[in-house]
């Protein structure tokens, strides 16, 4: 017993569709959509990557196990990208320290 | 004592049958490949912050690329995944001319994206004086952000020179699987090795489809329409 088999029609249409996706990312870059034009992009390219992962990866007709795998990788990139955005873009949300010196009007209360 | 039946070729006495055998090779090569993704991630979180931080820059940077190259390599790629899903898919149907056949096609395709992306696009930015540490030169018409533009620059070479670093190992792999294939190793019941390199083909494929919107395309093409 083998594999499952993706049809050659099946490989067709996926390709297809991959082409069309990446001439409307194209197109759509020289429109301006304001901040829009960065989610459509990566919009699309999620939708070429779920297409190339489920169908020419076979994904779609593997095991639960290499799909839970697969989502634990997802995870682990998320947690990547938002913890370090977390830290770099709320840095200016506290004061810059400025040494021992800021704890002194707290300290100078009990003199 | 069970009677020893034949056993298909390519088949390791640790497993149950052909079955088990297939999803454990799969699965080894997705682990690696999770690595990979957090070996991409690295560099595609530092170019988010950098991003965010100097984008006036990036957006000077993404101008002096050229989309329509960058277009046609993904074109390019999009087709040699087929051409590797196709030899796998004439290896499960017993076609081993085919197999050879789209296995060339692909190791071919593959050669292209890198010529193109050699000649066409860092030859022409080398020319350009756009390659940090080799003479680059920030022009006067860039203003202020200027300065930052090299930072733009490491971004692009470091990944798709890491992306094209990847392709030349898959071409080496094509190369031993289609010797492989013209000896005929790959049956219907077995073809593990084609299988987990075309996970790994189609893998570098979708980092290139992630790093042609993030270099080329949102960098505010519209702004003076382009070139």
């Amino acid at each position: 017993m083998s594999g499952h088999i993706v049809s050659v029609k099946l490989y067709l249409g996926i390709f297809v569709a991959l082409l069309c996706l990446t001439a409307l990312t194209t197109g759509v870059a020289y429109i301006d959509l304001g901040a829009f034009n960065t989610v459509a992009a990566l919009a699309i390219a999620v939708v070429k990557m779920l297409l190339v992962v489920l169908f020419f990866m076979h994904v779609k007709y593997s095991g639960r196990l290499i799909q839970v795998f697969i989502l634990a990788g997802v995870l682990f990139l998320a947690i990547l990208v938002t913890f370090t955005l977390a830290d770099e873009l709320t840095r200016h949300w506290s004061p810059t320290p400025t040494g021992w010196g800021m704890l002194a009007p707290f300290l100078l209360r009990f003199f | 004592m069970t009677v020893h039946t034949a056993h298909p070729p390519g088949f390791a006495h640790q497993f149950e049958d052909m079955e088990q055998q297939r999803e454990a090779g799969s699965l080894g090569m997705w682990v690696f490949l999770l690595t990979e993704i957090m070996f991409f991630g690295g560099l595609f979180a530092s170019y988010i912050i950098y991003r965010a931080l100097y984008l006036p820059a990036f957006e000077i940077g993404s101008h002096l690329l050229e989309v329509k190259f960058g277009a046609l390599n993904t074109a390019v790629l999009i087709l040699s995944s087929l051409t590797m899903a196709l030899a796998i898919h004439s290896a499960q149907v017993g076609k081993r001319r085919a197999q050879v056949g789209f296995l060339i096609a692909t190791m071919i395709l593959g050669a292209a994206f890198l010529a193109i992306k050699f000649t066409f696009e860092w030859h022409h930015d080398y020319v350009e004086h756009l390659v940090p540490g080799f003479g680059f030169i920030i022009r006067p018409e860039w203003g202020a952000a200027g300065q930052h533009v090299p930072m733009f620059f490491c971004f692009y070479f470091f990944m798709t020179g890491l992306h094209a670093m990847h392709m030349i190992i898959g071409i080496g792999l094509l190369t031993v699987l289609t010797v492989m294939a013209h000896r005929g190793r790959f049956t219907p019941e077995y073809y593990a090795p084609l299988e987990v390199s075309g996970l790994y083909w189609h893998f570098v494929d979708i980092i290139w489809i992630f790093l042609f919107p993030l270099l080329y395309l949102i960098g505010g093409r519209y702004i003076g329409g382009g070139h």
